[in-house]
Parts: C-alpha cells; sequence; structure tokens
C-alpha cells in the first residue's frame, strides 16, 4: 500500500464532491487528502485525491471515477513526472526570547511570516510533504497552537497538460457538446 | 401557451419513445398524473407498490431492450423505489425513475413527505438528478435516458491457442451486447466449452453441445471441476461474483484468465487477470475470432463429460415418483409443457436456482432475475412488466411462497391490467434458502424460517383471477395446461417436498470444487428410463 495521487476533472457542479467522496467510501478507499478548486475553464473544477492502496486498487479507483456521470478525466500522476505541493499554515507561539529563532528556522525552510503578535507568529509554508513535516517537527517544541493544511494539489512537468486525451466532454451526452 | 413542467415531462418521455410507465401517484407528483390525462399514448400501469413499480420496469426494460421508466411521489414513495432501482443497478438493467419532491421553497426544511432522494440513492443509481426548474427538465430526462442506456446499463492468441483445457465463462454481457452469434462461432470455432453464469443463461443455447451448464454455487459439479483444472479461462462480460467464484484464493489455480468487459472498473477486481481487454464484447469477438486458430480439444471435453455421469445419477429427476412433489420435478415439467419457449421471471432462492438448472433456455433474454442483489418479490411485477413489453410472449413467474407474499399485492395490478401471466409458486412451507443453510451449516435450527401463507387459490380468486392447487406430480401437466389455456393471470400453488436442498452447493466462500452433492440414492435406480427420454428432448 502506498500513496497514488489521482488529478480528476469535474463538472462544477452541486453534489459533485459527494458523488466522488461517496464512491471512495463505497469502494472503501482510503483518502488521505482530497482537494478542489476552480480550473482555467469555465464549469469544470479539478481534485487532487490522494488514496492509499496499491496499484490495482489505483486502477479501480480511476476506473470507478470514470463512472460518475460528472467526471470528465482522471489522470494519475503517482509514477508520472509531476509538482506535488500541499501548503500549511502553521501558528507557533513565540516570546521576544524565542522570535528571532523561530525567524531563521522559517527561512531555512523558505517559509514566510504572515502574522505576528506579542506571542505568536503564523507561518506560511508550500513544498513536499516531507519538507513541511520537517518545519513542523522543528517548530513543535516552541509549542504549536494550531496548523492547518490543503492537502497535496499535483500538475504535470512541460508544457502539456497532464495527458491531452481524452480531452474534456461535456457531461458525456453527445446532443450536449456543440 | 407556455408549457408547464408536467407537460414537458410528458412530451420528453413521448419523445424518448416510451409507451408505458409504472407508478403510484401521490402529493407532489400530482401535477405530472394531471397531466398525463391529456398524453393518452402512454399507458400508466397502477401498480400496488413503488417496489413493484421499480420491478415492473426493470422487467420491462429486460425484456424489451428499452428503458423501462417509473413514477412515485416524493418521501415515502421515493424510498419504496429503493430495492427496485438496486436492482437494476446490479444487473445493470437501463431504468428511468421520476419521483415528485416536495415544493423548491420546502427543499431541505424537513416537510411533509420530503426525502432526500437524490441523496438516499446516490450509490446505487448510475447518476441522478433533483431538477427545481421547469427549464431544466427537458434536458435533464434527455440526459438521463441517454446515460440509462449508454456505456454498461454499462499475448491473447498464443494463450488461446496453446491452451490445452479451456473453459469460457459467459456473462451477462454475452447477451448486453448481443454477442451470441459469435461467442457461439468462437466456441465451436476453439472448441471451447462455456461455462454460464446465471445473468449469462441463454447467451448459447442450453442444447448446445459446448454449454456446460451454469457454474458457482450452485452450478453443476462437472462445470465447476471443469473451471478448477482448466488451464485457461476466458471470461466474458462477467464480473467473477463471490456466488461464481467461491474461494478466490483456491479459484481455477491452473489457469491463466482472459478477460474481456466494457467496464474497466470490473478488471482486476475480484480475480487478477493475465490479460484484460476494455471493450464491448461483441465488437471484441468479431475481432479476435478471425485470428483464433480452429481446435481440437476433443480429449478435454470427453474428460468434462465423463465427469457427467456421476452427477446424472444424482439427479433428481431420476428418483422414482413416489408420490412426493419435487419443485426440480415441477421446473423441469413446465420447462416441456412450454416447449423451453416461456419467458420466466423468478425471485431469489431455491426456486430461482432450480429454474436455473431445469428450464433449460435455448433463446436469449427469456430470463429474467434479480442476479447481483437477489431480491425477493423481483418475480411477480417483473413479469408483469415483461409482459408488457412483450404482450405475445408467454409469460411465468415462478417464485416461492416467501418471495411471493413481499409483492403479491401486484396480483391486483395484473387483475386491473388484464395481464395475462402466469405465476408458479413452489411452495414449501419454509424460507427454503435460508432453511437449507439453517440444515447444512446451523445444526437444522431453523430460526424463523417455517412460514405460513395464505391460501393461495383463494388469494387468486379472491383477486378474480384463476387459482390452481398441484400437490402430486401427476396433476402438474394438467394445472400447466390449464394456465395456459385459460383468460387472465393464473396462480398455481405447488406443494412441493419441504425440506429439499439445492445441489450442488458451493459453501460461501468455499473453495469452487469443494461441493456439498445430492445424497447417492440408496437403491440404483431401474436404468431412468425418464431420464434418458429427458435428455432425448434436451437436444
Amino acid at each position: 500500500m502506498t500513496a497514488h495521487t489521482l488529478v480528476a476533472y469535474v463538472e462544477d457542479k452541486p453534489g459533485v464532491l459527494n458523488r466522488v467522496a461517496s464512491l471512495f467510501r463505497r469502494r472503501t478507499f482510503n483518502i488521505e487528502s482530497l482537494t478542489v478548486g476552480h480550473t482555467e475553464q469555465e464549469g469544470v473544477s479539478r481534485m487532487t485525491i490522494v488514496v492509499d492502496t496499491d496499484e490495482f486498487g489505483a486502477r479501480r479507483a480511476e476506473a470507478n471515477l470514470y463512472k460518475l456521470v460528472n467526471v470528465l478525466r482522471v489522470d494519475n500522476v503517482t509514477t508520472q513526472a509531476a509538482v506535488m505541493r500541499d501548503l500549511a499554515l502553521i501558528k507557533v507561539m513565540a516570546s521576544a526570547a524565542t522570535r528571532s529563532e523561530i525567524l531563521q528556522l522559517t527561512d531555512v525552510f523558505r517559509a514566510r511570516t504572515v502574522d505576528v503578535t506579542n506571542d505568536s507568529l503564523i507561518i506560511e509554508i508550500t513544498g513536499t510533504e516531507d519538507k513541511i513535516e520537517g518545519l513542523i517537527e522543528v517548530l513543535r517544541p516552541f509549542g504549536i497552537i494550531e496548523m492547518v493544511r490543503t492537502g497535496i494539489v499535483a500538475m504535470g512537468r512541460g508544457s502539456k497538460s497532464v495527458s491531452p486525451n481524452p480531452p474534456l466532454v461535456a457531461a458525456q451526452v453527445p446532443e450536449m457538446v456543440s | 401557451m407556455k408549457r408547464t413542467g408536467a407537460q414537458i415531462i410528458w412530451e420528453c418521455l413521448i419523445k424518448e419513445g416510451v409507451e408505458v410507465v409504472f407508478g403510484y401517484p401521490g402529493g407532489t407528483i400530482l401535477p405530472a398524473y394531471d397531466a398525463m390525462l391529456d398524453y393518452p399514448s402512454v399507458h400508466h400501469v397502477l401498480v400496488r407498490h413503488e417496489q413493484g413499480g421499480t420491478h415492473m420496469a426493470d422487467g420491462y426494460a429486460r425484456a424489451s431492450g428499452k428503458v423501462g421508466v417509473a413514477f412515485a411521489t416524493s418521501g415515502p414513495g421515493a424510498t419504496n423505489m429503493v430495492t427496485g432501482i438496486a436492482t437494476a443497478m446490479m444487473d445493470s438493467s437501463p431504468i428511468v425513475c421520476i419521483t415528485g419532491q416536495v415544493g423548491s421553497s420546502l427543499v431541505g426544511l424537513d416537510a411533509f413527505q420530503e426525502t432526500d432522494v437524490t441523496g438516499v440513492t446516490l450509490p446505487i443509481t448510475k447518476h441522478n438528478y433533483l431538477v427545481t426548474r421547469v427549464e431544466d427538465i427537458a434536458r435533464t430526462i434527455r440526459e438521463g435516458f441517454y446515460i440509462a442506456k449508454s456505456g454498461r446499463p454499462g499475448p491473447v492468441l498464443m494463450l488461446i491457442n496453446s491452451a490445452k483445457r479451456p473453459v469460457i465463462l459467459a456473462g451477462h454481457g454475452v447477451l448486453q451486447s448481443s454477442a451470441m452469434q459469435v461467442l457461439k462461432d468462437f466456441a465451436e470455432k476453439a472448441q471451447i466449452p462455456v461455462a454460464m453464469s446465471l445473468l449469462g443463461i441463454g447467451g448459447l443455447p442450453a442444447n448446445h453441445p459446448l454449454n456446460l451448464g451454469m457454474m458457482g454455487m450452485h452450478g453443476e459439479a462437472w462445470v465447476n471441476h471443469a473451471i478448477q483444472q482448466a488451464d485457461l479461462l476466458l471470461a466474458f462480460g462477467m464480473r467473477f461474483d463471490d456466488r461464481v467464484t467461491g474461494n478466490v484464493k483456491t479459484y481455477a489455480p491452473k489457469a491463466k484468465k482472459i478477460h474481456i468487459e466494457i467496464d474497466p472498473s470490473e478488471l482486476n477486481k475480484v480475480v487478477k487477470v493475465d490479460v484484460a481487454l476494455v471493450g464491448d464484447l461483441r465488437e471484441v469477438l468479431n475481432e479476435v475470432l478471425p485470428l483464433v486458430a480452429v481446435g481440437d480439444r476433443e480429449e478435454w471435453i470427453e474428460h468434462i463429460n465423463e465427469m457427467k455421469g456421476d452427477s446424472a445419477v444424482r439427479d433428481i429427476q431420476n428418483l422414482p415418483d413416489t408420490g412426493h412433489l419435487y419443485a426440480a420435478h415441477v421446473i423441469n415439467d413446465l420447462w416441456r409443457y412450454t416447449e423451453g419457449e416461456a419467458l420466466i421471471c423468478t425471485d431469489v432462492g431455491q426456486h430461482q436456482m432450480w429454474t436455473a438448472q431445469y428450464y433449460k433456455h435455448n433463446k436469449p433474454f427469456k430470463l429474467i432475475t434479480s442476479g447481483g442483489l437477489g431480491t425477493m418479490g423481483f418475480g411477480l411485477p417483473s413479469a408483469i412488466g415483461a409482459k408488457f413489453a412483450k404482450p405475445n410472449a408467454e409469460v411465468w413467474a415462478i417464485s416461492g411462497d416467501g418471495g411471493f407474499q413481499m409483492t403479491a399485492a401486484e396480483l391486483s395490478t395484473a387483475a386491473q391490467e388484464n395481464i395475462k401471466v402466469n405465476v408458479a409458486i413452489i411452495n414449501n412451507g419454509y424460507l427454503g434458502m435460508v432453511r437449507q443453510w439453517q440444515e447444512f451449516f446451523y445444526d437444522k435450527r431453523y430460526a424463523a424460517t417455517p412460514m405460513k401463507s395464505p391460501d393461495f387459490v383463494k388469494l387468486a380468486e379472491a383477486h378474480g383471477l384463476t387459482g390452481i392447487r398441484v400437490t402430486q406430480r401427476s396433476q402438474v401437466e394438467s394445472a400447466i395446461r390449464q394456465a395456459r389455456e385459460t383468460e387472465g393471470t393464473v396462480v398455481i400453488d405447488f406443494r412441493v417436498e419441504k425440506e429439499d436442498s439445492v445441489y450442488p452447493m458451493v459453501p460461501a466462500g468455499a473453495d469452487l470444487h469443494n461441493m456439498i452433492r445430492r445424497p447417492m440414492p440408496k437403491k440404483p435406480l431401474n436404468e431412468s428410463l425418464k431420464h434418458e427420454e429427458e435428455m432425448e428432448f434436451a437436444k
């Protein structure tokens, strides 16, 4: 069992997230993370789904996603050359005595400080999961107040989109394709 | 004049070629029913329960190859459809269900008769819609019909040509893609015997010499042994259901496996295969057929035939007439006296398996049965639906006494519609299949399986229909003849042997070759003339 990353283009309609999530529940896949947001194309959302499964499971997840009418395209980017990023906001306790040390660590990780108060900092970091977990570990001794992570988003490298085919087809209904 | 949403619904349905719908009115769907009176070309069948309505739409779809349509109101009307929807979904039967919903201003407020029916049916539909605007109705209905009909309603040659002990596993996909002819050509050219799944029955004529019969939990012994001994399995339009494979770990251990299937999510789902081909079965086989070498597998086929010998002497058909009425006798006689031509709809359970074993279908689309979900109460309503699809066909529902009572109210629908279906109740006074499991696996502790039934003859008569009771084998023929000759629906109450079991049986999860067999008859039979006569007929 390893993490597999699927990128799914879906119609931007109410209930689609529910359908996708329900599919993973019903087929007993464990979702590690799921992100969803708009794409360059109006009416199309893009999901990045990380599931903990084996190769057969990932293929089955992909095939099952295709059975949902609102799913337009699915790519398994696990083994492709792809950029994968996770974003975290970490609120950490920071007194006058510890603040400069924390800021130094933040620099090392190329993270940014986005909020400062007398007794806390909010640090924003973008990167691979490993890198983010590295920062979390060094901040933990200072006292993490709260943290939020987006989950992974992924994009294939190069000028082409992850896979040029098949093209996006609206709702799979011939008359609807104009 | 601007059309109302209700009018648009009917006009769209007519445009999709809908001639009959099965439904039950109620508060929120009432506008659609009111408008219906202005569209007399669509015949509405008033069902007695929405589950029956969805089963009828399902039976209609399976018998006609068209989309079946069911109507219900919101709330309880919609939730009553759930079993019928799940049944159709599991067997890839194309139906469109239209329900009312509370007014859009009330959605989400727990209004009277409000249920989140799109939420409830989400995992048991291919797709569903909540339509809240009139302008979305036409597009939604068009999409709905398209989706229902499309997709899955939803080193190869080296392997085939070098296999010495290959078996084809023919599933529902053979019928759904109309691959009957190419399957026959393929099997004959390569000389590969064919094992049928329950829903694959009819994909190859039962009397074809290469047709082994049904495989799986209640498959014939020689079929399961052939699969276990095979060196190559060719899975055509089937999905390795657990009722077909038994223990997956010991399933066909020596066999390479080739899987041809339209739904890619079925590949490597249960059984890991060596070659997977995604596509419409008929198209794929048409391409492969010319490339397959002419086969000679006489030795293998002879070996399988030898395995049949042992089974024949255990066959209930060879039991002498002791005055007891066995279900297998009834179904075999039904097959004989209907010349094997009837369209048979069943419930789930013992009678369903006996039907698969003893009603030997030579033609496709003649067996309508809930294979995937195993729904009790499916038989009678699906038979009514099938009769609407095929008015000239001889339609029989075969049910157990338990399943029949689940949707027996639809007798009233048959009476009101003046529909002629015949109902054969295999009445053993038990929930028979569950009783059989209790006998085999629970020390004969018959918890909640003995079942008292009403007088089915009187029940039929109460509906203005004909009822017949049969308690001996000598009465079977005349009862069937009477049912066939009588106008209107006829119910036959066959009082069969109470504690008979379906053999062989692979216990759930057991190895496919470890079957419970019918005990050998105590005395050798007087060379069973009857059996040979039946075999003669089967040819």
